[in-house]
């Protein structure tokens, strides 16, 4: 299973030259396995990711975890949906009220945007999910809601051998009680544990997250917690904070590592990695 | 274990924060959790007794009318929670383990989330009068 990173931005784009080394895209990932592909977000990496994606992929499934814009705000600027002989299929969160196809006609739509969603020449297969385990081609898939404003999904991505988990948006702190001693009341567990890579949640050092309790993200000293707690064997902090630069982000790891003893390997998500699973 | 439904996870979250006793149970009934000032009223600590099955909670928490007689399982606001999955609200004593008996208050709501994943129930209760 290859995993490669096209956005690990929270929140907003952040381009600019000191954010040369971790990238200022937006969350998206591609995830290959033989000849299956999908991708996770559709944030404003997807956009490269749709420049260099091969012609001979004629199907293609985007998994949105939640409809906060830096999650979807690339979607129109994917040129594969503008391809008449490419079926892209559209996975994302049941909402409760409102139908995914709703809230994505609801972005493809003026002001927002100038191509209606009826305006593409395919129109794309939606499928919503609550908490589900599916198969996508080679690639078997779990998800679960978490604790993030509005509803929001982590995915657990497995080709049988590998487990890759993706989880972005979350608060743990708010998601738990007695974190992080207390897996079974712990918010997004079931999906991380084991895995081989997780990435997750880092947008805060700890001093930042106590005035931000709330607003749905971790800070990097929890997401350590968690993977700890998890005993995933990878652990690649993610929703660079916009406003955070390449020094501020070593940074960040450096404080939030220290005093620690892990058993396994953590690092700051850049936008370019490519990661090999088993 | 498995990690319980976010749903549940919040419920205790929000539960955990209040001053007002609160019990939580999962779709058998079975308990998963009771907060400090429900603590006060049972009379034992969550911390001494976990998570508890239905069997078990029912017989430590006895239910009573004012006559001091068993109240049937189906006459309780949880109960009724349980089985028809909408809220329900209703009196009774309850004798705690330190051997007080206190007149409380219940109501209880179904906790169904998203995709209407039914999760179990919350019950709230009030000390109205020691007797």
């Amino acid at each position: 299973m290859k995993v490669k990173i096209w956005g690990c931005r929270g929140s907003l784009p952040a381009p600019g030259p000191e954010n040369m080394v971790y990238g200022g895209n937006t969350s998206c990932i591609q995830v290959n396995q033989g000849d299956t592909f999908i991708i996770l977000d559709a944030g404003s990496g997807i956009q490269r990711l749709g420049k260099y994606l091969s012609p001979e992929i004629k199907e293609i499934h985007i998994l949105l975890t939640h409809l906060h814009i830096d999650h979807m705000m690339g979607l129109g600027f994917f040129q594969p949906l503008y391809n008449p002989e490419v079926t892209v299929h559209v996975w994302g969160p049941d909402t409760g009220k409102e139908s995914l196809l709703s809230n994505l006609r609801r972005y493809f739509s003026p002001p927002l945007f100038p191509v209606m969603f009826s305006e593409l020449p395919k129109h794309p297969v939606i499928h919503e999910l609550s908490h589900n385990t599916f198969r996508i081609g080679e690639l078997e898939i779990f998800v679960d809601y978490l604790c993030h404003p509005g509803a929001t999904l982590g995915y657990r991505v497995s080709n049988g051998k590998s487990v890759f988990t993706y989880i972005p948006d979350h608060e743990l702190a708010l998601g738990s009680a007695n974190f992080p001693h207390d897996p079974e009341w712990t918010s997004g567990y079931e999906i991380a544990k084991s895995a081989d890579l997780l990435l997750h949640d880092s947008s805060y050092n700890s001093k930042e997250y106590s005035s931000k309790i709330g607003w749905g993200h971790s800070s990097a000293r929890d997401a350590i917690s968690f993977a700890k707690m998890c005993k995933v064997k990878k652990l690649a902090l993610f929703h660079h904070e916009p406003a955070r630069s390449d020094e501020q982000l070593e940074t960040l790891l450096e404080n939030a590592l220290r005093n620690q003893e892990l058993d396994f390997e953590v690092f700051l998500c850049a936008e370019g990695d490519v990661y090999e699973l088993d | 274990m498995p990690a319980q439904p976010l749903e549940l996870i919040l419920a205790r979250q929000f539960g955990d924060s209040l001053n007002m006793p609160i019990f939580l149970v999962d779709p058998e009934g079975n308990l998963l959790f009771y907060n400090e000032p429900a603590e006060e009223i049972l009379g034992l600590r969550f911390s001494e007794t976990g998570g508890m099955r239905l069997e078990e909670w029912a017989t430590v928490f006895r239910p009573l009318d004012k006559d001091g007689n068993s109240l049937k399982p189906e006459d309780l606001p949880l109960v009724k929670t349980l089985t028809h999955r909408i809220p329900a609200s209703g009196s009774f004593y309850i004798d705690s383990m330190k051997g007080e008996r206190y007149l409380i208050s219940v109501t209880a709501i179904p906790i169904i989330g998203r995709a209407n994943r039914y999760s179990g129930a919350m019950a709230m209760f009030w000390k109205t009068v020691k007797t």
